[in-house]
C-alpha cells in the first residue's frame, strides 16, 4: 500500500513537471520517468509482461526518438503568452465528467467486475491445455489465441517505419530544388532592395 | 462518499487526472514535440485505466508456478495416454522433472489450496467463481495485459511518424511552434 500510494504520487507529480516545464531536454527526461514510474505501478498491478515493455518501449524506445528529434529541431519551448483559463476550464470540465462516470464502475479489485466474468474466464486452463504447460498465460494469448491481432500489430509497425523513412527521404532532385528557389528567392529580395 | 467508495475507486481518479495532465499539455502548449509528450501521458494513462481494471485482489501475475504447470502437463498426459504420439521427448523431459520436484509440487499445491480456501472465505458468496482460478492459485486477467500490449507497441509506432513529421516541419519552416508557423503560413 505504501509503495502504491509513493509511486503514484510521484506520477501526479511528474506530469505535472512536465507541463509546467519550458525546457525541452529535461520535459522529455521526465516523460521517460513518468512511463517507469508507471511501468512500476503495472508490476505493483501483476501485469509484468506490460510493465517491461512499457519500460523497455515507453522509458526507452521513445524517449531515445525524442531525443533525436530534440537534436534536429531545437531544445527551447517559447513562452506562450496566451492564458492557460480556457484549457483549464475545458480539461476540468472533462475531468469531471470523467470522475462522474467512474462512480458506478466496480471497485478495484473486485473479483466479481463484469471484466473478470462475462469473457468466459477459463483462459488459464484453456491455455495450459493447448499450449501443452506454456507456464505465462499472456504470452499464450498474445501469439496464439489472439495471434491475429499480433500480426495486424506488426502490420502496424512495418507501415510506420515506411511511413518514417519516405518523410525523413531527402530526395537529391528535391533538395536542388529548394536551393534554386532559395536562390532566386534572394536574388528576388537583392533586386528589390 | 463513504471511505469503501474512495478505496474502490481512486485507481480511477488518479488515471483521469493523469490522463488531464496529457490532454492540458496537447490543448495548452504550442510547442509540437510537447504535444507529443502530452499524447504520451496521455496513453500511459489509458494502459494504467485498463490495466487496474485486470487486477483481483488477492491474485498474482498470470505465469503459472513451474511446479503446477508440471502437474498439469501431467494430467494432460493421461489424458492423452491413449494417444499413439503420447511419448514426445519434452513430455518425457517434464514428466522426469517432475518425479524430481515431486515433495516441492506437492508442498507448493498445499500452500496454494490454503490462500484458496481463506480467499473464499473473504470473498461473498460466489462471485469467486467468476475469477480465473487454477489449482487453487488466483490469477489476475491477462486479458487486459494482453490488449495493452498491442497498445504500446502502436502508440510507440504512432510516435515515431509524429517525430519524423515534426523534423520535416522544422526543416521546412525553421521552427516548431504552431502559432510561428500558422503566422508563415497566412503571410505567404
Amino acid at each position: 500500500m505504501f509503495v502504491s500510494v509513493s509511486i503514484l504520487t510521484l506520477l501526479a507529480v511528474t506530469a505535472i513537471a512536465i507541463a509546467r516545464m519550458r525546457d525541452l531536454w529535461a520535459a522529455v527526461m521526465f516523460t521517460g520517468i513518468f512511463s517507469f514510474l508507471g511501468a512500476s505501478w503495472m508490476l505493483i498491478l501483476d501485469a509484468p509482461d506490460v510493465a517491461f515493455t512499457e519500460a523497455a518501449v515507453g522509458a526507452g524506445i521513445s524517449t531515445f526518438l525524442m531525443l533525436g528529434t530534440l537534436a534536429l529541431a531545437g531544445k527551447k519551448e517559447k513562452p506562450t503568452t496566451a492564458s492557460p483559463i480556457v484549457p483549464l476550464l475545458v480539461v476540468g470540465i472533462t475531468g469531471a465528467a470523467l470522475v462522474y462516470g467512474t462512480l458506478d464502475m466496480p471497485h478495484f479489485g473486485d473479483p466479481a467486475a463484469p471484466v473478470q466474468t462475462r469473457i468466459e474466464p477459463g483462459f488459464v486452463e484453456k491455455s495450459q491445455h493447448d499450449m501443452h504447460g506454456l507456464p505465462n498465460v499472456v504470452t499464450a494469448l498474445l501469439a496464439s489465441y489472439r495471434g491475429y491481432d499480433t500480426l495486424g500489430e506488426t502490420a502496424v509497425i512495418f507501415t510506420a517505419g515506411i511511413a518514417v523513412l519516405m518523410i525523413l527521404r531527402r530526395d537529391p532532385e528535391d533538395c536542388d530544388h529548394r536551393v534554386t528557389q532559395k536562390s532566386a528567392s534572394t536574388e528576388k529580395k537583392g533586386r528589390s532592395s | 462518499m463513504s471511505s469503501d467508495q474512495f478505496f474502490g475507486l481512486y485507481n480511477y481518479w488518479i488515471v483521469v487526472f493523469l490522463m488531464m495532465t496529457g490532454f492540458y499539455i496537447v490543448i495548452a502548449r504550442k510547442n509540437m514535440i510537447k504535444t507529443v509528450i502530452g499524447l504520451n501521458i496521455f496513453q500511459v494513462s489509458v494502459v494504467l485505466l485498463y490495466i487496474t481494471m485486470g487486477k483481483v485482489t488477492g491474485g498474482t501475475a498470470p505465469v503459472i508456478p513451474p511446479a503446477l504447470a508440471g502437474q498439469h502437463d501431467a494430467h494432460d498426459q493421461h489424458d492423452t495416454h491413449a494417444a499413439p504420439s503420447g511419448h514426445t521427448p519434452a513430455a518425457n523431459a517434464t514428466a522426469a522433472n517432475e518425479t524430481v520436484d515431486h515433495g516441492h509440487a506437492d508442498h507448493v499445491t498445499e500452500l496454494a489450496h490454503e490462500l484458496a480456501h481463506e480467499l473464499t472465505h473473504d470473498a461473498t458468496g460466489d462471485a469467486i467463481h467468476g475469477v480465473t482460478e487454477t489449482a487453487g492459485v488466483i490469477y489476475t486477467n491477462p486479458l487486459p495485459s494482453v490488449l495493452m500490449l498491442t497498445a504500446i507497441v502502436v502508440g510507440i509506432a504512432t510516435t515515431a511518424v509524429a517525430l519524423s513529421l515534426i523534423v520535416r516541419i522544422s526543416e521546412d519552416y525553421g521552427t516548431i511552434e504552431e502559432d510561428e508557423i500558422l503566422q508563415m503560413d497566412r503571410r505567404q
